[in-house]
């Protein structure tokens, strides 16, 4: 009886659909970044060509996802989070060094970076963790375990040297937030990366004086409660702890290349030369452009490789700068699409693991998507991750793609699906 | 569940506002902010310039006297990456050590706004074959091609000037902007006077480059590139035989000779001596000959021609006569007794044996220092001025109107006015009012206070073949464009002196030629009219002058010589512009083959300057 139900006929086509326009336009940037005139169009030895091969295989392994069982995914989910750590764990032992972070492992010909698919585990695993019989996110013990899992992963790519990849395991408190983390924790978490900018941009003194008058103008309004008088003067303690802290933690704790970034972003270095030169060039890039674009192939930058990284991090750049606004705005508009469809699948599952590991993919492209093209348009310090289904790249492409197709193929099953492991 | 559906809610709220700000942020920097744009070009578009052939200089014969000769220079892009460069290997096809490699790199960079900087100048044939080959392994280098000057004849350094590459001076001078820095400019000469003929217009290429500076293709299928346009070629008034004939006789020799077609002014040649090959003075051979030639104590490159002042001498007698009788002070009857010199109180001015009572006309044949002496005292001393000083006054604005004591405005460089003194001179030195003639007698016999250059002096012999006008002495006949030469070369210049004076003189400079000092000088079937001077030189022999011009009847030639510390005018200056004159009038080689051996082989130069 199962096997005939393990294909079942609702896939959700848009979710592909929206893929395979993506994974397209990615591919096209590609061959225009590194085109030569006179390049033979299926040489698998130019990036073009590698990345068209490695489109085939990653398709071939999201549709073979369909051959499992559904509920497959959701019992061995700890399997397969233990397997990806094991393999960030060789790399961490054996693996391969380039740009100062140790992050691929050599199999066969191949190179694989665990890390990409490091992301996948981790939604499996707190899919299932958080979809348990009795886990409950609102108790301090359960939440623990949940950010546990969450933060095994994300130290150990960050003991490879990759700050950037080892940040996007934060997009997964938005999960958290979902299955009811308290919504103060997240507005904590935006306020403390405010304070964070505005220390930087007008140093801790002056927040803390700012704090302490806004908090005078509140406690004037209501002077005899205690209680409020007691809280305002928490929050500027806190502030100014926070505030100083940030300082600290700046000055000792980065890399002089992420402290220059940072700086960068927020104007307060000039340095288009240096460490400002990938975000200078690249917004050069995208900024001539223009309304139109100046044509497929016809990019002048992109021609000359000016932006550096721009089949990678900053593939955005030669979209920007050959299909100019139009072409920017409809790719925003096709992944807010994406993202946005993901949403509403993951809201449409009736069972609670599909829908937790829906959200993850939902975050994890979220924060990838969000923080690329900000550090391609200069809204973001530059924070080396790729820009899922475009960026070249074999792994990160192979692992968005099962990311994604796992989400299209336990959504497949939904309604057959119901609350099974912890519940049986 | 509702609870669910409000953090959804503000999940994807979350994200809209993510994308709405991008798209807001990407809506002002691809159609708000225009400068993306330019810096885009700037990053991607880099301007070749396609250089002129720069024009021909001919001389009025149309002979080819400068052509050009091809250049290569190393070129950078700046500022200079220098990113996978294989350093070693490209010092080694140089033949030059790092050391070097890191100096010609800094300064290539010094102006690094203009996006290149000359490594070096000048290949040599082995470093360009070599570099030819490996170009594609330094992505900043390129080579230029540019055209250097060549010259036929090793003659005419001084008239022709030469180009060099563009001073910062230069560049910030500009006002068109179409300079820019290593384009060759004419620096002196011809080449400077008619640069904005002979230049051209320089062409452009635009073709994109990657961020290596590699040149990846045309730039909008060349749609904005633009051919050079040659320059024009220049047609000078030199006549390359005459001036290459007097570099000969000059040889050996320190002096010059000028010699001008009366009728236009033109310059028909201008010899400085000694000179030196223009050829090593060209841009590939400059670096090298310069500092030899800076240090010759003969100077080669002082233009004696245009910048030498000397006490005119005897020569300076005809302007004197001239002026009597412009004056009325004298007539060509007018008789002064010679006794044996010009006594004056305690002065004496000495003179040579000859006829005592000379007229005008034998004064000047056997040129007689009294006789100008007392033309000086009368010009000095009339009536009709209240004061010597009003009568001095007076006396200048012939000299100034003859050419003397001012700038001709003749387009060779360098040139000096000469020395004319203002009355405020004379009165600084023996007080206002309290000088006379007496104080300044020797300006009569052209001593004293008085200095003109060579082609002031051919300048003289023009107006008197003129019978009393002149045109600015110029180097430029036409051009090839059709282009007409710069009007102050056409406008005529009038001295003081009355037309029917001149004959008398004219007359009188015949009869020196023929049987007076300048006897020996004489051509079979030219009618030479000329006037010998010996200058006076307290530092060493006196110096040879004469000037001349011929025929007496529609003069073709006028000319100046002067051979320094060489003695006579009759001995060295007159036979040199004899020989001359007869090379320009006549066209084939002279008769007087001893006389012009004896020419060309005399050494004059002092030992203390050898």
């Amino acid at each position: 009886m199962r096997e005939e139900k393990i294909y079942s006929g609702s896939t959700d086509w848009p979710v592909i659909i929206l893929y395979l326009m993506l994974c397209s336009i990615g591919v096209m940037s590609i061959y225009s970044s590194s085109y030569e005139t006179g390049g033979s169009l299926f040489d698998f030895g130019t990036k073009y060509g590698k990345q068209l091969l490695w489109f085939g295989i990653s398709l071939a392994a999201g549709f073979s996802l369909f051959l499992f069982d559904s509920r497959f995914f959701n019992v061995f989910a700890y399997l397969f989070y233990a397997i990806f750590l094991g393999l960030l764990l060789i790399v961490l032992l054996v693996g391969r060094e380039t740009f100062g972070s140790k992050s691929w492992i050599e199999i066969g010909g191949f190179s694989l970076q665990p890390s990409e698919f490091a992301k996948l585990g981790t939604a499996l695993a707190l899919g299932r963790y958080l979809s348990e019989y009795g886990t409950d996110v609102r108790k301090w013990s359960h939440r623990l375990k949940a950010i546990m899992i969450i933060c095994v992963p994300m130290l150990m790519v960050l003991l490879q040297g990759d700050a950037g990849s080892s940040l996007v395991f934060m997009a997964f408190v938005f999960v958290l937030y979902r299955e009811g983390l308290p919504g103060f924790i997240l507005v904590l978490g935006f306020g403390l990366a405010l304070i964070f900018v505005l220390t930087l941009l007008f140093g801790p003194g002056i927040i803390t004086m700012v704090a302490f008058f806004i908090c005078l103008i509140f406690a004037s309004f209501g002077f005899r409660r205690k209680q409020l008088l007691a809280l305002l003067l928490v929050i500027v303690v806190v502030v100014a702890a926070c505030s100083f802290s940030v300082q600290y933690v700046f000055d000792n704790a980065l890399k002089v290349h992420q402290k220059k970034r940072i700086l960068v972003t927020l104007k307060l270095l000039d340095d288009p030369k240096g460490f400002g030169y990938n975000v200078n060039q690249s917004k050069i890039a995208i900024g001539s452009g223009g309304f139109w674009g100046k044509g497929y192939l016809q990019g002048t930058q992109t021609k000359g490789d000016f932006v550096p990284e721009q089949t990678t991090d900053f593939i955005f750049s030669n979209i920007g700068e050959e299909f100019g606004m139009v072409g920017t705005w409809l790719l925003v508009i096709l992944y807010t699409m994406l993202l946005v469809r993901i949403v509403f699948i993951a809201e449409r599952q009736k069972n609670r693991f599909n829908r937790i590991y829906c959200y993850g993919v939902a975050s994890i492209l979220f924060f990838h998507f969000a923080v690329n093209i900000g550090m391609a348009i200069d809204l973001l310090p530059v924070i080396g991750i790729p820009l899922p289904f475009l960026s070249y790249g074999g792994s990160s492409l192979l692992a968005f793609t099962l990311l994604l197709f796992l989400l299209v193929r336990l959504d497949a099953n939904r309604e057959h699906e119901l609350d099974t492991i912890g519940k049986s | 569940m509702i609870d669910g559906i409000v953090r959804r809610n503000i999940f994807i709220g979350m994200m809209l506002a993510v994308s709405f700000s991008f798209m807001a942020r990407l809506f002002y920097l691809q159609v708000i902010d225009k400068s993306y744009t330019d810096f885009a070009n700037q990053n991607a578009r880099k301007v070749l310039t396609k250089y002129p052939v720069r024009g021909l200089i001919l001389d009025r014969n149309n002979k080819l006297i400068v052509f050009n000769d091809v250049v290569y220079d190393l070129m950078v892009n700046t500022p200079t990456r220098l990113k996978n460069f294989d350093t070693a290997y490209f010092c080694s096809l140089m033949e030059i050590d790092l050391m070097e490699f890191k100096q010609r790199i800094l300064k290539a960079n010094q102006m690094a706004y203009l996006r290149k900087g000359v490594f070096k100048k000048n290949l040599n044939a082995p470093q360009f074959a070599n570099l030819q080959e490996s170009m594609y392994a330094f992505g900043d280098f390129f080579i230029e091609m540019r055209t250097d000057r060549k010259y036929e004849s090793p003659v005419g350094s001084h008239v022709l000037g030469y180009i060099g590459e563009i001073s910062r001076k230069e560049l910030e001078k500009q006002n068109d902007e179409y300079y820019s820095m290593g384009d060759y400019v004419g620096k002196s000469g011809m080449e400077q006077f008619y640069e904005d003929i002979l230049r051209g217009v320089k062409g452009e290429e635009v073709v994109l480059v990657d961020h290596m500076g590699r040149i990846k293709g045309a730039f909008a299928e060349g749609r904005f590139d633009t051919e050079p346009e040659s320059g024009s070629f220049v047609v000078s008034s030199i006549d390359l035989e005459l001036q290459e004939y007097g570099e000969l006789l000059m040889k050996d020799k320190i002096g010059s000779v000028v010699a001008i077609e009366p009728s236009t002014g033109e310059i028909l040649a201008l010899i400085s001596s000694p000179s030196y090959d223009p050829n090593m003075f060209n841009v590939r051979n400059r670096g090298l000959y310069y500092p030899i030639l800076a240090q010759d104590k003969t100077k080669p490159l002082y233009n004696r021609a245009v910048m030498a002042m000397y006490p005119p001498g005897s020569v300076f007698k005809l302007v004197m006569a001239l002026v009597g009788l412009e004056e009325g002070v004298i007539s060509p009857d007018t008789r002064y007794t010679c006794y044996n010199g010009f006594r004056l109180g305690n002065l004496f001015i000495r003179c040579h044996p000859h006829n005592p009572q000379p007229d005008l006309e034998m004064s000047i044949s056997t040129s007689c220092n009294a006789y100008y002496c007392n033309v000086f005292r009368a010009v000095m001393t009339q009536e009709k001025f209240k004061s010597q000083r009003d009568a001095y006054e007076n006396w200048t604005k012939y000299m100034f109107d003859f050419g003397l004591g001012k700038t001709l405005g003749i387009d060779v460089n360098n040139e000096t006015p000469g020395i004319i003194k203002k009355p405020e001179y004379f009165d600084k030195i023996y007080g206002e009012g309290s000088w006379k003639y007496s104080n300044i007698i020797s300006l009569a016999i052209g001593q004293g206070e008085l200095g003109i250059t060579p082609v002031q002096m051919a300048n003289i012999a023009a107006i008197i073949a003129n019978r009393g006008f002149y045109y600015v002495p110029h180097t430029i006949r036409k051009f090839e464009n059709g282009k007409r030469i710069p009007a102050v070369y056409t406008k005529k210049h009038l001295s003081r002196v009355s037309a029917y004076n001149y004959e008398v003189v004219v007359e009188a400079m015949a009869k020196v030629v023929l049987q007076g000092t300048a006897a020996g000088s004489k051509i079979k079937d030219i009618e030479v009219c000329g006037k010998t001077g010996t200058v006076q030189n307290p530092h060493g022999e006196n110096h040879s002058v004469f000037i001349a011009f011929a025929p007496k009847i529609n003069p073709k030639i006028a000319i100046a010589t002067v051979v320094e510390n060489s003695g006579y005018g009759s001995t060295w200056a007159a036979p040199i512009a004899s020989l001359m004159i007869e090379k320009y009038i006549q066209r084939d080689s002279t008769d007087r083959k001893a006389l012009e051996e004896r020419i060309m082989k005399a050494g004059l130069i002092p030992d203390n300057l050898k």
